[in-house]
C-alpha cells in the first residue's frame, strides 16, 4: 500500500540543468510522497544522475524549484541537503572500512561529553537506529570492513537516518549485492517505507522497480516522458517509454540450430581450488550462456580459462591441442579474450584515453612500435564499428557512459582477433539502448566464427542470447539447457531445485 | 548485547610488532649473552631507552601525519633547526630556558603550518611539499652554520641525562607524548576526523569533516613533535647541531618505525601504540648490534631486511583477509 498524502515530501518543478551549453535536464517535475517508493528509470544519459545530484545538493539547477514539505528550498551543497533531511545512498559506499559502524554513522557529528567523544552514547544511539529498522544483528562496534556488502549498505542507510533523513535517494542499490541479499534490501526498503520515509529509487533492473515502487517516472534525453502508477505499467510499456522499442525486440536472432562449428575450447575434468572438475565444449559460431547464482563458480570458470587463477587439474584443449594457460598473457596470445565483470576495476585504465584503453591488449602482447600508426588507425576503425560515442579518441575514458566504456573494451579485444571470447556480465550497469548494441555485437562475433561464452545473472539476457545454457552450482556444472529454456528451468538448476542434467523447457 | 569476555586479541598488522619485539629481545638477548655481554644490564637498558626516546617522539608525530594520509619529510631538518633555536636562545643562561622552549614550539608550529598550507591550499603532494620545506631549512642551516652553535645551561641538561630509577626522563617524555597523541586519536573529534581523513578524504569531506583543517592541525602537531625532539637533542648535546637531524636519519627512520608499527602508508589504519613498538624494535636491534660491535654497514642491512620483511608480512596478511572476504562474497 502506498499512502499518498496530499503534501509531497519532495517536489521538483520545472527543473533544468545544462553543462557547457548542453542541456542535460529540461523541465522535469517530480513528486515524492511520504512512505512512497518512487522509481526513476531511463537510459544512461537520460538525466537520472543529474536529477539525483540536484536533489542531493551536488549540482545547482539552472531552472525550476525544489520544495521540501511545501517549503521552497535551495541546496547549495551536499551538507545542506543532509541538513534538510535528504540522504543519498551511492552505488559506491561512503564508508570507512577501518572504522566501526558507530564511528561511521556519527562521522563528522560525534557526540561529545565534557569535550571528548562519547563512545558509549555513540554506540547506544547507533544500536537504537539499527534496531529501529530491524537490523539489530549488526553490532555498532563492529568494523565496517568486516561486514558483508549488504550490511555495509544498511550502515550507509543508518548513517542517512541518523541525520533524520525523510527523503532517501538510492542509486542502483542492488548493483553490488549478491542475489540472496537483494531480498534483505527489499525488506529494509519496505520497513523504511512504513516509517514514512520517501524513497527515490534509481535502478536499471525493471524487476526491482516493479517489486518495490508505487510510482515510476521515466526520463529520456533529459525530459520526463511520463509518470505512472506502477500498477498500471508493464515492462513493455516502460521500455517503450525509455527507448521507444518493445521488449521482444531486445535480442538478436540466435544461430540456426546445428550451425555451430568445431569445438574451439574443450575442458575435460578441469578444476582448481574453486572449481570442481568441469567438462565443457565451446564451439565456434555459438553463444554459450553460463548461468548460476553469484558465487557458483561462473567467474571462477572464466578466470581459470583466461589464466588468472588457472586450472590445477584436468585438461584445457584449444582447437584440440592440450594447453596450459598460466597467465592472461598466454591466454591472449592463444586467442582468448575476457571482458571482466568489474569494468572499472579490472577492465579500464580510467584516467587514460579511449584510444589508450582500446590499444591496451595489443600494446601489452605485441609491442611492435613500428606498426603503431597503422594499429591506431585500425583501432579507430574498430571504435567506429562498435559505435563508441565519445568526444574523441583522446577523451579520458572515465567520462564515457558504461555502455560506451564496454564498447571500447570490446574494440580492444576485437583488435586481437580472438577466437574465444569470455564475457562476464557484459551489460551490467549499462542502459537499455547500449545493451541492445552490445548484444548485437556479441551475436555478430559469433556469426563471424568466434566461440562466445557469456556469463549473465540477468535471466532474460541469458535466455535471450544463448544458443545453449550451462548452469553452475557450487563450483560445478549443474546441468545444460537448450536455447529458449524458461527462467524457472535455469533457476531450478541454479538453486538445486532441479537436479537432472537435461531439463527441457 | 555488549558481551565482554577475555579472548586472545587477533593478530594483525596493527599489533604484529609486539611478537616481533619479543623475538628480537629473546634472540638478541641470547646472542649478546653468548658474546659474553648482557642486553638487559642497567647501562644498556638505559642507553636503549634513550635512543628510543628521540626517535620515538618524532615517530609519534609522523604516525599522525601518515594516519591522516599525509607524510612529513621535513622532520629531520626541523630537529636540527630547533636544536639550534633552543641552544642559541638559551645561550647558557638558566633564565632563558622557558623562552627558548617557547621559541622552539613557535618555530616548529610555524613550519608545520607551512607544510599543512602547502598541502591543503596549494594542493601540493605531501611528499614534495615537506621535502621542499625540509630542503629550504637545510639550505638555511648550511648557509648559516658550519658546526655546533649556542649552548645549553646545565639545568636544561637534566632532560637529557636524568633518570627516574632505570628509566631516563627523556623516555618518560616520549611516553607522555605518545599517550597524549593516543588519547587524542581515541577520544577527541579531531582524532576521529583525522583517521577518517586518512581513510578516505572524500568520505570524510562528504560527512562534514573539514579535512583541510584536520590536515593542517596534523602537520602542526607533527612538527611540534619534531621540535620537542630537537629540544631533547639540544639538551643531550649541550649545544645546537645543524646536522643532527639529517645524520640521525630521523625522517626515514621515523617513517620506518611507523610502518613497522603497522600503520598503513596510505593512511586511515594504524595507531600510536604500534609505532611505540616499532621504535622499541629498532632500538633493540641497534642495541644488540652495538653490543656485538657489528659493522655498521651490516647493521643497516639487517634493519632494511627487518623493515621490508615486516611490511611484506603485513601486506600478505592483508591480502589473505581480503581474499577470504572476496571468496565469501563470490
Amino acid at each position: 500500500m502506498q499512502p499518498d498524502s496530499d503534501q509531497p515530501l519532495l517536489r521538483m518543478r520545472g527543473v533544468g540543468k545544462a553543462f557547457f551549453g548542453v542541456r542535460v535536464l529540461d523541465d522535469v517535475d517530480l513528486d515524492l510522497h511520504p512512505g512512497q517508493v518512487h522509481a526513476l528509470v531511463g537510459e544512461n544519459g537520460a538525466g537520472k544522475s543529474t536529477l539525483m545530484k540536484i536533489a542531493s545538493g551536488v549540482y545547482q539547477p539552472d531552472a525550476g524549484t525544489l520544495e521540501l514539505s511545501g517549503k521552497p528550498v535551495t541546496l547549495p551543497d551536499p551538507r545542506a541537503a543532509q541538513a534538510a533531511g535528504i540522504g543519498i545512498i551511492h552505488q559506491e559506499f561512503n564508508l570507512l572500512p577501518e572504522r566501526t559502524v558507530a564511528e561511521n554513522v556519527f562521522l563528522g557529528r560525534e557526540p561529545l561529553r565534557r569535550g571528548l567523544v562519547d563512545r558509549r552514547a555513540m554506540q547506544a544511539r547507533t544500536a537504537e537506529l539499527l534496531a529501529g529498522i530491524g537490523e539489530s544483528a549488526i553490532a555498532p562496534q563492529a568494523k565496517v570492513g568486516r561486514l558483508s556488502v549488504a550490511q555495509q549498505q544498511v550502515v550507509e542507510i543508518v548513517k542517512a537516518l541518523a541525520l533524520d533523513a525523510r527523503v532517501l535517494i538510492m542509486d542502483e542499490p542492488t548493483a553490488s549485492l549478491a542475489d540472496h541479499e537483494v531480498e534483505l534490501l527489499y525488506a529494509l526498503v519496505r520497513r523504511l517505507q512504513a516509517r514514512g520515509i520517501g524513497i527515490l529509487y534509481v535502478s536499471h533492473r525493471l524487476t526491482e522497480v516493479f517489486d518495490l515502487s508505487g510510482r515510476i517516472t521515466v526520463l529520456k534525453d533529459g525530459r520526463r516522458v511520463t509518470t505512472l502508477a506502477t500498477a498500471e505499467a508493464t515492462a513493455d510499456t516502460l521500455v517503450r517509454h525509455m527507448v521507444g522499442r518493445e521488449l521482444s525486440h531486445y535480442y538478436p536472432d540466435r544461430a540456426a540450430p546445428g550451425s555451430a562449428g568445431a569445438a574451439v575450447l574443450t575442458l575435460s575434468a578441469a578444476g582448481n581450488g574453486r572449481l570442481r572438475p568441469v567438462d565443457l565444449e565451446l564451439r565456434s559460431g555459438e553463444v554459450l550462456g553460463v548461468g548460476g547464482l553469484q558465487g557458483s563458480g561462473r567467474s571462477a570458470l572464466a578466470r581459470a580459462v583466461f589464466g588468472i587463477d588457472g586450472f590445477r587439474t584436468g585438461q584445457l584443449l584449444l582447437d584440440g591441442v592440450a594447453m596450459r594457460v598460466r597467465s592472461p598473457r598466454q591466454a591472449v596470445r592463444a586467442g582468448i579474450a575476457y571482458v571482466t565483470e568489474d569494468r572499472k576495476g579490472e577492465g579500464l585504465a580510467l584516467s587514460q584515453s579511449v584510444l589508450d584503453n582500446a590499444l591496451l591488449a595489443q600494446r601489452a602482447v605485441t609491442p611492435r612500435w613500428f606498426a603503431r600508426n597503422a594499429r591506431a588507425t585500425t583501432v579507430r576503425e574498430l571504435l567506429d564499428a562498435v559505435e563508441v560515442h565519445a568526444a574523441g579518441t583522446e577523451q579520458e575514458i572515465r567520462y564515457l557512459s558504461g555502455g560506451n566504456q564496454q564498447k571500447v573494451i570490446l574494440a580492444r579485444w576485437l583488435a586481437m582477433k580472438p577466437r574465444v571470447l569470455l564475457f562476464d556480465e557484459p551489460t551490467r550497469g549499462i542502459d537499455v539502448g547500449a545493451k541492445a548494441a552490445i548484444h548485437d555485437l556479441i551475436r555478430r562475433l559469433a556469426a563471424d566464427g568466434a566461440a562466445v561464452l557469456m556469463i549473465s545473472s540477468e535471466l532474460p539476457e541469458l535466455i535471450g542470447m544463448s544458443d545453449r545454457i550451462v548452469v553452475m552450482r557450487d563450483g560445478a556444472i549443474a546441468g545444460e539447457l537448450p536455447a529458449g529454456s524458461s527462467e524457472e528451468a535455469v533457476m531450478g538448476l541454479a538453486t538445486g531445485a532441479a537436479t537432472n542434467t537435461e531439463v527441457t523447457a | 548485547m555488549n558481551k565482554r569476555g577475555w579472548r586472545l586479541p587477533q593478530l594483525d598488522a596493527t599489533n604484529g610488532v609486539w611478537p616481533a619485539l619479543a623475538v628480537a629481545l629473546v634472540v638478541g638477548g641470547s646472542l649478546v649473552a653468548l658474546d659474553g655481554g648482557s642486553l638487559f644490564s642497567e647501562s644498556s637498558t638505559i642507553s636503549l631507552l634513550q635512543r628510543a626516546a628521540g626517535l620515538g617522539i618524532v615517530a609519534v608525530g609522523q604516525t599522525i601525519a601518515i594516519l591522516a594520509g599525509s607524510l612529513d619529510l621535513s622532520v629531520a631538518y626541523v630537529i636540527s633547526l630547533t636544536s639550534l633555536v633552543a641552544a642559541e636562545t638559551m645561550a647558557g643562561s638558566d633564565g632563558m630556558v622557558l623562552p627558548a622552549i617557547g621559541a622552539v614550539l613557535l618555530v616548529s608550529a610555524a613550519i608545520g603550518l607551512l607544510n599543512g598550507l602547502l598541502i591543503t591550499k596549494l594542493r601540493i603532494n605531501a611528499f614534495i611539499a615537506t621535502l621542499g620545506v625540509g630542503l629550504l631549512i637545510k639550505g638555511y642551516l648550511e648557509q648559516g652554520y658550519a658546526g655546533p652553535a649556542g649552548s645549553v645551561p646545565t639545568s636544561f641538561q637534566h632532560l637529557g641525562y636524568d633518570r627516574v630509577g632505570p628509566i631516563p626522563l627523556s623516555f618518560l617524555l616520549f611516553a607522555a607524548v605518545a599517550a597524549a597523541v593516543w588519547f587524542t586519536l581515541r577520544s577527541t573529534r579531531y582524532g576521529h576526523h583525522l583517521i577518517a581523513t586518512g581513510g578516505d578524504l572524500d568520505v570524510a569531506r562528504l560527512s562534514g569533516v573539514r579535512t583541510d583543517l584536520v590536515l593542517i592541525r596534523t602537520h602542526v602537531i607533527c612538527s611540534l613533535c619534531a621540535g620537542i625532539a630537537g629540544l631533547y637533542l639540544a639538551s643531550r648535546l649541550g649545544a645546537g647541531a645543524p646536522r643532527v637531524g639529517a645524520e640521525g636519519g630521523y625522517d626515514l627512520e621515523s617513517i620506518a618505525a611507523v610502518v613497522l608499527g603497522g600503520t598503513v602508508l596510505a593512511g586511515g589504519r594504524g595507531g600510536v601504540a604500534g609505532t611505540v613498538g616499532g621504535v622499541l624494535l629498532l632500538a633493540v636491534i641497534d642495541a644488540v648490534f652495538n653490543q656485538l660491535e657489528v659493522d655498521s654497514f651490516f647493521k643497516q642491512m639487517v634493519r632494511g631486511v627487518v623493515i621490508v620483511a615486516a611490511v611484506a608480512v603485513y601486506a600478505l596478511r592483508l591480502r589473505r583477509t581480503s581474499d577470504q572476504r572476496k571468496a565469501a562474497v563470490a
